[in-house]
């Protein structure tokens, strides 16, 4: 790498992640018994070690091109779906691990950019689905479904706003918790919403494609689900742009300055609550938006689906990711997703080991595996 | 507003919190240009007179007028775009930021928040990114040049005399009119201290408006750099005047210096 020019270096560095990781994931989702995928898993664990004790894959990390990156990966994931194109099980797998990413992409939004908590990211999801299932029967287009989606979780957002801006750290935790714990309660004493049987939904149509059918393309057989794996693969790249480019502009240094001190940001003429209120709502609406497709492709909702342990499970993504690392929390959201549907056998204590997890994270490296980077300089001269 | 119309006027400014009275009465008037020295022993009032001043505390009593408007009770939004801008005791900068980052929130006034601007307007951004670190490395160039050739390291990574330079490059950034100091020479040696000075000096001389006022313990800075003095002890004023006038003051001697 040394030996390259300073040119292309950053694109190797990008092949270079991306080549291994998408390796990795392919065996992940293609290994049949348990006993690969735990393997597969170890092999991983001790390349990604392996890395990160030499200081190459922090290496890597500066180097590599962002945007390279993202084309990478996504190029990997158009070539994931192609290898698994009649398997709707890792279809499936692969388009919540991306739709979860998206609902992470939101709390991102909040904790690791506003530090504003939200505990109850599984409520805004299910707010998300619930819109798509009522307005997705009517005349309205799907696409716009999604926008309503989005649009209602915030709103829902917005009662929380008045205590949220009261309060600050645990307290502010305690509120959304409570708004997690009531949403469930409304949903299922409110029958015509389906009560605790749940609703319905159709599949997500576009101009009368449906994306529930199979379909055979160029000579090649597609699960439905290949469909939706696209649809939230092209959400994911929105919300990562989205999310990138608000951390690289003036919005992403206001936001720094409410989260690291609120006290110096207020006297540099920060508003702390219009801050707090923007990145809530932001947040709230990618979340609602990932909720609302992830319910049009299950064809199912109910108020079990959207409990305070799956509000913990998306902040753990988060913690496990490493605040404030969008790589970290694409591989936390996979291995989050992915791994009890793959072992079965842990399907029963996911909820142990994850949370071990996030204590050895926590205990270990409270910056994540890698540290947060300072924001790159977003002029045109570069120094 | 004319000339002879004092920049900033505080009258009976008071703040008790519960039965402590750790400002009272305070009536100060403070002319366009001027460098006020505010000294007094700890707790006399010093921090919590800026600290009212710049709306982080509402004052109990009293009022303040800066440039003819009133700013009594406002917030510190309000108080900063109206052209008052401050440092603090305790070094406030954001460590995990850039410098540039922690400039860029002192340009806050100055910058556009816009939705449409910031996601979209990709060129139109970038152009203002770079206006702005012009003028961060302009301002960073007069304290120490080879700090601005630091602007996008992280701020944790350089040492305490050039974070305090930092902070107050963060307080001059949207051309404030009166420039609060609290401060500044704390945990700095007499040579850093002198040095810090001349700078401050300097960008006074660039910026020929900007009033100050400097909270400072160290006397030799009062005596170098202050117009006029005004002493605090127990929240109230002692005595004011100019710095040889208030350290002949009996008064003054025995509460703060110890003297008998």
């Amino acid at each position: 790498m040394r030996f390259a020019p300073a040119r292309v270096r950053p694109a190797l560095a990008a092949a270079a992640i991306a080549a291994p990781s998408v390796l990795a994931l392919y065996a992940f989702l293609s290994a049949e018994s348990g006993t690969r995928v735990s393997l597969v898993l170890a092999g991983s664990v001790l390349a990604v070690l392996a890395g990160w004790r030499s200081g190459l894959l922090a290496r890597l990390v500066r180097t590599a091109d962002e945007r390279a990156l993202v084309v990478a990966l996504a190029l990997a994931a158009l070539g994931l779906i192609r290898a698994f194109h009649d398997d709707p099980f890792v279809l499936l797998l692969l388009s919540r691990a991306l739709l979860v990413l998206v609902a992470c992409l939101g709390l991102h939004v909040q904790l690791a950019d506003a530090g504003v908590p939200n505990f109850a990211g599984a409520a805004f999801f299910g707010v998300g689905g619930y819109t798509a299932a009522v307005l997705g029967r009517g005349t309205l287009p799907h696409p716009a479904v999604l926008l309503a989606s989005g649009a209602v979780a915030a709103a829902v957002g917005s009662l929380l706003l008045l205590p949220l801006l009261r309060t600050r750290g645990h307290y502010a935790a305690l509120i959304t918790i409570a708004f997690g714990l009531l949403f469930r309660t409304f949903f299922e004493v409110n029958e015509s919403l389906g009560g605790p049987q749940g609703l319905k939904l159709g599949g997500f149509r576009v101009l009368g494609f449906d994306f529930n059918d199979d379909r055979q393309l160029l000579g090649v057989d597609y699960s439905g689900f290949a469909f939706y794996c696209l649809a939230a693969l092209a959400l994911t790249l929105l919300a990562v742009a989205f999310v990138r480019r608000l951390e690289r502009s003036w919005l992403g240094v206001a936001l720094d300055a409410v989260r690291l001190d609120e006290t110096a940001a207020a006297c540099f003429g920060i508003s702390i609550g219009k801050w707090k209120i923007a990145a809530f709502t932001l947040g709230n609406a990618l979340i609602g938006v990932a909720g609302g497709l992830s319910a049009m492709m299950v064809g199912f909702i109910a108020p079990n689906n959207f409990t305070f342990q799956e509000s913990l499970v998306l902040v753990s993504i988060l913690l496990l990711g490493g605040l404030g690392n969008l790589a970290g929390l694409a591989v936390a959201s996979l291995i989050v997703v992915g791994l009890p549907e793959k072992l079965q056998t842990i399907q029963e204590y996911r909820y142990l080991l994850f949370s071990v997890l996030v204590v050895l994270v926590l205990v270990l490296r409270p910056a994540g595996l890698i540290r947060r980077a300072v924001r790159r300089p977003f002029g045109s001269v570069l120094p | 507003m004319s000339e002879a119309a004092p920049l900033l006027v505080c009258r009976d400014l008071t703040r008790h919190f519960g039965g402590l009275v750790a400002l009272e009465g305070l009536d100060l008037e403070l002319r366009k240009g001027e460098i006020l020295g505010l000294i007094g022993p700890n707790g006399s009032g010093k921090t919590t007179f800026f600290n009212v001043l710049t709306g982080l505390y509402p004052p109990t009593r009293g009022e303040v007028l800066f440039a003819g408007e009133s700013l009594t009770g406002v917030g510190p939004q309000a108080v900063y775009r109206a052209g008052i801008t401050r440092t603090f005791q305790r070094s406030r900068l954001c460590l995990e930021l850039s410098i540039f980052d922690n400039l860029a929130i002192g340009a806050h006034r100055l910058l556009d928040h816009g939705l449409w601007l910031n996601l979209l307007g990709r060129d139109a951004l970038a152009r203002q990114a770079d206006a702005t670190a012009a003028a961060a490395r302009e301002l960073l160039h007069v304290f120490d040049p080879p700090l601005a050739a630091r602007l996008f390291e992280p701020t944790a990574g350089i040492p305490m005399i050039d974070r305090r330079r930092v902070e107050i490059c963060r307080a001059l950034m949207s051309h404030p009119r009166l420039l609060l100091l609290d401060e500044p020479s704390a945990g700095m040696t007499a040579e850093e201290t002198a040095h810090l000075m001349d700078d401050i000096l300097e960008v006074r001389r660039r910026f020929g408006d900007l009033t100050i006022v400097l909270i400072e313990h160290e006397m030799a800075v009062i005596a170098r750099v202050t117009d006029r003095c005004l002493v605090l002890n127990y929240g109230r004023k002692l005595c004011q005047g100019t710095y040889a006038e208030v350290s002949a003051d009996a008064e003054v001697r025995r509460a703060y210096l110890g003297l008998t």
